[in-house]
């Protein structure tokens, strides 16, 4: 009975949600939809589909925040890269090399994070020329900006958190959702700061 | 004879692929010997075998009913199957909703033939063992519309809405890596390591995503229709699984085949 009454409630919510589709904005109606017409699947739960602060911003102004709501966001996003406790910001290149190439983790198939799969949208090492051109060419960035702590940090905290600079950007924040351990971020940053890297030679 | 020939290509086919990635350049060879290649290989597509089961599919008495397909109404009246796929997504009165080719095959094997969606969505991509029933019949019905200009309708209240809910999907950022469609089809000649990715915002790109599906995938030598190629882009956007032949689904294909429309659907491909 009790039941019996849950699924005819369970089932009155999905129809609202339909009607919905239909009757109220283009935006509120995909939402439903999408509410409505996705499951989990691994680890990629429903919870995915629900915007943060960075997401719902960037979709309600189509990737271009208003100035003073764009400059909290990327403070509060930068105030949550954490830095690594010893200090040090460089692991190993030749490790880092793998990770960019890895393009896979996060999905549905994969148990978590895996690689960061730099190479999917960045120019890197001058042997892979299978590269995509969703970023810029990383190709040289030690020796073009300088080996200093100052661009350290900036590479690893760009790593940990893309929006920490760019809002709306179309990278991923590998160590704000903890796709990368911080080890392999050390090992990525290596990999673009190191003068023994080959993307430096 | 035929089917002979066309399992000899799929074969070597098979063989070929997967492509010698570390090849492609800015202007991007791979993309062009493999557009040689397409050509050369739709003259005897293995999508041809998966279209006559489709044909017989559609013809044969199955089910719990024991029905044909023969009284399926794919928006030009029961059995019509010559341009219905080109005329798709659709409102469908009977439902009280947009459908897609093959949300409405799904939905005439449920109700005409007795078949569960359950069943139906439970492993509803080809492998390389086994191609599921609507796939082969999505195949079948597509090809009916080949040569034909692409006319989604665009005329109900619901049609009109669809689009524009799938046009607010296609953009929605979300995931894991905060990803839409348009991360990866928003912007003009971009690729992903050597893969084009067209972008679907764009009239004379967007048919490129209409363009060759239901196709032949030399990847792994098997059979998919748009269901699945929209199934893995959301994979690859680390969004959670949508909903086989699902409201959704069909939205999103409207908003990428009204962009499309008008421009000739050329019928069954070869896909990488
Ligand atoms: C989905 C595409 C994508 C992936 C994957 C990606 N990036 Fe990026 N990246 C971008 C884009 C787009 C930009 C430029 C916009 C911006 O600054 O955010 C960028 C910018 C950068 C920059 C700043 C460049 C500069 O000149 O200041 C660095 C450093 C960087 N990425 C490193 C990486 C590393 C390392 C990885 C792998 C762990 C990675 N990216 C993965 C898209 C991507
Ligand atoms: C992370 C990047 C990424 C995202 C996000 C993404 N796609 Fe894709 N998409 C791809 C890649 C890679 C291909 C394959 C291109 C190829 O094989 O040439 C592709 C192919 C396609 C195709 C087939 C194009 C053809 O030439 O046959 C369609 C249609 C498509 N995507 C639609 C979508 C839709 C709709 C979404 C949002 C749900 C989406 N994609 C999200 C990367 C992406």
């Amino acid at each position: 009975m009790r039941l019996g009454l849950a699924a005819m409630m369970a089932a009155g919510a999905a129809v609202l949600a339909a009607c919905a589709a239909l009757q109220s904005s283009p935006r509120d109606g995909a939402l439903a939809l999408m509410q409505r017409d996705f499951h989990a699947e691994g680890i990629a739960g429903m919870d995915r589909l629900k915007e943060d602060d960075v997401q719902a911003a960037c979709n309600k102004y189509k990737d271009s925040p208003p100035a003073e709501l764009d400059a909290k966001l990327r403070g509060k996003q930068y105030a949550g890269v954490k830095w690594p406790a010893d200090g040090k910001l460089l692991g190993d290149w030749k490790a880092g090399e793998k990770i960019a190439q890895n393009g896979r983790g996060m999905t549905w198939r994969d148990k978590g994070g895996v690689g960061g799969g730099c190479y999917n949208c960045h120019q890197i090492g001058p042997d892979t020329t299978s590269f995509g051109t969703i970023g810029p060419s990383l190709y040289q960035f030690g020796k073009l900006r300088g080996y200093g702590t100052d661009i350290q940090r900036y590479a690893y905290a760009k790593i940990y958190n893309a929006k920490a600079y760019n809002v709306c950007s179309q990278m991923p924040r590998f160590g704000h959702v903890g796709a990368l351990t911080e080890a392999q971020m050390k090992d990525v940053t290596a990999l673009l700061m190191d003068p023994a890297s080959p993307v430096n030679r | 004879m035929r089917q002979a020939l066309m399992l000899a290509v799929a074969a070597a086919v098979a063989a070929v692929a997967p492509w010698p990635q570390a090849m492609a350049q800015t202007e991007d060879p791979v993309a062009a010997d493999f557009d040689k290649f397409r050509a050369i290989m739709e003259e005897a597509n293995p999508a041809e075998l998966f279209e006559a089961k489709g044909e017989q599919l559609w013809r044969t008495p199955r089910g719990p009913k024991n029905a044909s397909l023969e009284q399926c109404d794919l928006g030009l009246g029961p059995g019509v199957v010559k341009g219905a796929y080109a005329q798709m997504p659709r409102y469908f009165a009977d439902v009280d909703r947009v459908m897609d080719a093959e949300a409405r095959i799904v939905h005439c094997m449920i109700t005409l033939q007795g078949f569960k969606r359950e069943d139906l969505a439970k492993k509803p991509f080809s492998s390389a063992t086994k191609t599921p029933d609507p796939v082969s019949i999505t195949t079948y019905v597509a090809a009916q519309s080949a040569g034909m200009k692409l006319a989604p309708q665009q005329t109900h209240p619901k049609e009109k809405a669809a689009y524009e809910i799938g046009k607010e999907i296609f953009f929605y950022r979300a995931g894991a890596y905060d990803f839409s469609c348009a991360s990866c089809h928003g912007v003009d000649g971009q690729r992903i390591r050597t893969q084009p990715l067209p972008n679907f915002t764009r009239p004379e790109q967007a048919i490129r995503a209409i363009q060759g599906w239901p196709g032949y995938r030399m990847t792994g030598g098997v059979m998919h229709t748009l269901q699945w190629r929209l199934n893995d882009c959301f994979r690859q956007q680390r969004f959670p699984e949508p909903d086989y032949a699902s409201e959704m689904m069909s939205a999103l294909l409207t908003y990428l085949t009204v962009n499309a429309q008008g421009q000739e659907y050329k019928g069954l491909g070869i896909k990488r």
